[in-house]
């Protein structure tokens, strides 16, 4: 283990991708871990379980991964920056609580290290699989944040990202990568700790006996009291009112709250949304990837251009919300666009939909082997014939 | 006189979410009397109410978070405790309490209840056990008496029930009390005691629901379940958990456990003290 010897790490390092989620989480501030061993997640939870203890912070390892989401969002009500660590079937186990937290809204961090599925699948490769499910897992309607990281250098700066999402909008934000990212070694550089922006919860102003739990400021986010400042507040999974008062049969708070939730994602979408685009200005061929497939995306674009071919690459750093109003102006400019995936195609639905009558093509992989730039590059050459 | 001027005159109205009411319990429930007594538990120790965390699960008897005039959250089913462990564990200062029902405790939530009582977290679990699962509609649930008629058990019922007090004893809980609704006084105490230890304590609270299971099992009104519970009742503190057993013939009440034994907490943050300690002499060096 390398030489550390200050509360966050600086400076040049090298570290799997794990391990450097763990230490942006460190330096966002997280302060509770509470998780269930799996593969290949599991060394975030190890350098989560080391490192804590020296920064003041909390480790539990939770009994399965229900508890170890459920203890996050109880760490989190009393302020603390909490988040857990997983993989594809720890993943499904969260799916509950996962709504607890997006009703409750309480700012957390989920990561999930994708492996290949279904059930226990192959535990040890990697996937894109559960795209899907990070959308649509929880039961009832809502939105949610999810990122997509394709470095290790992504997975410290955007697990930090992740945080601050999670803290300006009250909602679990998903760190999305897949085993590659996960386990693979790159240098990382992490800047000294001021030039890190850091984002926290915004605190209600109002007194104790005036506060609404979940009055929504103007960007329809409620302002959170902590248990134990003295607010005495109640919040629940049922639907509640603006006090924190459950209405289970009022269809005008159902449609009040589940549309401010789902809302406070919308109409912020331009805020949240993040993406890279490369030679996408005069392009033909779009190719739209995401985590480790944008690697190869990137290098086959570059590899078509150097053949004159007027490719483009739109990488999506933010997966939900879905950039649909850019993916539909794309749409618009090219003849075609090219979603290589590992998985058997799931977010190629959401670009179909954007795309309407454009042409979009699935170059799906399933297993260890992710897609390499040839393969992209013959599959841009044959949709331009 | 109006509801509302009684309920302000009450003594513990203070700790009474009052503009949450009319509350959605049956007439004769036990849930009531259990609140009360914690209610009165937390006058007499005249704790910190800010400081005060009330956690429960789904289930009739998950509805008192609601009712408590202290911070308090409504979990999904079962997920109470692990809700509870990340709030203590983030927060030390917070007493943090459990209140939630035998099917939401040891059914769904059961794997929770013997890990935290394993680990010794430091928070109190009160139990209403009312045999079945009121909120659903009567269905046989973990505590459901052999041979005992719910919804779902249209033949009586074939499963050995827990034991709760024995289960809780077994998996390392420090503090281990059972009363039924009759006996407020030291239930109260038990609460009260409960409160006061550092660990992992529960208290089962027996406790009628006339409308559904003691309907099904002709138990007769909520008055007379009161009467049947003294009758049957008997005290034998320390009493080996095991042996505590509950049949039509008897409900054996009393303190089982009352043990000393570092909680979670403690060794958590002596280990942080140290790790943080030797992190310090790194950084100087
Ligand atoms: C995951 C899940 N499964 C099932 C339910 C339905 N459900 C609600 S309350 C309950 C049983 C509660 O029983 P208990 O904990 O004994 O509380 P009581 O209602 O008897 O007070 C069930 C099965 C649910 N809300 N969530
Ligand atoms: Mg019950």
């Amino acid at each position: 283990m390398e030489k550390r010897n200050k509360t966050t790490l600086s400076g040049k390092h090298f570290l799997s991708g794990d391990l450097a989620c763990a230490e942006g989480a460190i330096a966002a501030g997280c302060r509770f871990f509470g998780g269930y061993p799996i593969t290949p997640a599991t060394e975030i939870a190890e350098r989560m379980a080391r490192r804590l203890p020296e920064v003041d912070g909390v480790y539990i390892q939770m009994e399965d991964e229900i508890g170890s989401i459920a203890a996050v969002i109880g760490a989190s009500y009393t302020g603390k920056k909490a988040m857990t660590a997983t993989s594809g079937p720890g993943f499904s186990l969260m799916q509950e609580n996962i709504g607890l937290a997006v009703m409750t809204e309480a700012p957390l961090v989920i990561v999930n290290i994708m492996r290949g599925g279904p059930s226990t699948g192959q535990p040890t490769m990697p996937g894109q699989q559960d795209v899907m499910q990070a959308r649509w897992g929880s039961h009832g309607d809502y939105e949610i944040i999810a990122i997509a990281p394709s470095s290790v250098q992504e997975m410290f700066d955007l697990t930090i990202e992740c945080f601050n999402l999670a803290e300006t909008y009250r909602v679990p934000v998903l760190l999305l990568a897949d085993e590659i990212i996960g386990h693979m070694w790159e240098k990382v550089e992490i800047p000294p700790r001021e030039e890190i922006t850091i984002i926290n919860r915004k605190k209600p102003k109002a007194q104790p006996k005036e506060y609404k739990p979940f009055k929504p400021a103007k960007n329809l986010v409620p302002p959170m009291a902590c248990f134990g400042e003295g607010y005495r507040f109640h919040a629940t999974g049922l639907t509640h009112d603006e006090d924190g008062k459950p209405q289970t049969v009022s269809v005008e708070e159902q449609n009040k709250l589940v549309k401010r939730l789902c809302d406070k994602i919308r109409k912020n979408a331009e805020d949240i949304i993040k993406v890279e685009e490369v030679t996408l200005e005069d392009a033909e061929v779009a190719v739209i990837a995401y985590g480790i497939t944008s690697r190869a995306a990137l290098s086959a674009v570059r590899k078509a251009r150097k053949k004159k071919i007027k490719a483009g690459l739109l990488r999506l750093i933010t997966i939900w919300p879905f950039p649909g109003k850019l993916v539909a102006e794309i749409a618009g400019k090219v003849k075609a666009i090219i979603v290589p995936e590992m998985n058997y195609g799931q977010l190629v639905r959401e670009v179909e939909r954007a795309a309407k009558t454009t042409p979009v093509f699935l170059l799906s992989k399933l297993g260890e082997e992710p897609h390499r730039p040839a393969e992209i590059v013959s599959a841009i050459e044959e949709v331009l014939k | 006189m109006k509801e509302s001027d009684l309920m302000l005159r009450h003594p513990l109205a203070a700790y009474l979410r009052q503009e949450r009411m009319p509350h959605i319990w049956c007439e004769g429930c036990g849930n009531g009397v259990l609140l009360n007594s914690f209610f009165e538990a937390l006058d007499k120790l005249k704790l910190d109410l800010d400081k005060v965390v009330v956690v429960s699960g789904i289930g009739c008897i998950g509805r008192a978070a609601g009712y408590v005039n202290v911070d308090s959250f409504h979990t999904t089913h079962g997920r109470a405790i692990p809700f509870a462990t990340g709030v203590k564990l983030a927060n030390p200062e917070l007493e943090v309490v459990v209140i939630s029902g035998d099917g939401d405790l040891f059914a769904i939530g059961g794997n929770h209840f013997i890990h935290a009582a394993r680990r010794n977290v430091d928070i109190k679990v009160i139990c209403a056990n009312n045999f079945n699962y009121g909120m659903t509609g009567g269905q046989y649930g973990p505590t459901t008496p052999l041979g005992s008629w719910t919804t779902t058990t249209p033949y009586g019922s074939i499963e050995h029930p827990f034991n709760l007090v024995h289960l809780a004893a077994a998996s390392g809980a420090v503090y281990v009390a059972r009363w039924t609704t009759l006996q407020v006084r030291k239930l109260t105490d038990s609460i009260k005691k409960a409160l006061g230890k550092e660990g992992f304590s529960f208290v089962e609270v027996i406790s009628p629901c006339p409308e559904i299971y003691d309907r099904y099992n002709k138990l007769g009104t909520a008055v007379e379940v009161m009467k049947w519970f003294k009758l049957i009742s008997q005290t034998q503190h320390g009493c080996t958990p095991e042996n505590a057993e509950i049949s039509k013939r008897q409900i054996i009440i009393g303190e089982f456990v009352d043990i000393k034994k570092p909680s979670y907490g403690r060794l958590l943050r002596e280990m942080t003290t140290r790790v943080k300690e030797s992190f310090q002499e790194k950084k100087a060096k």
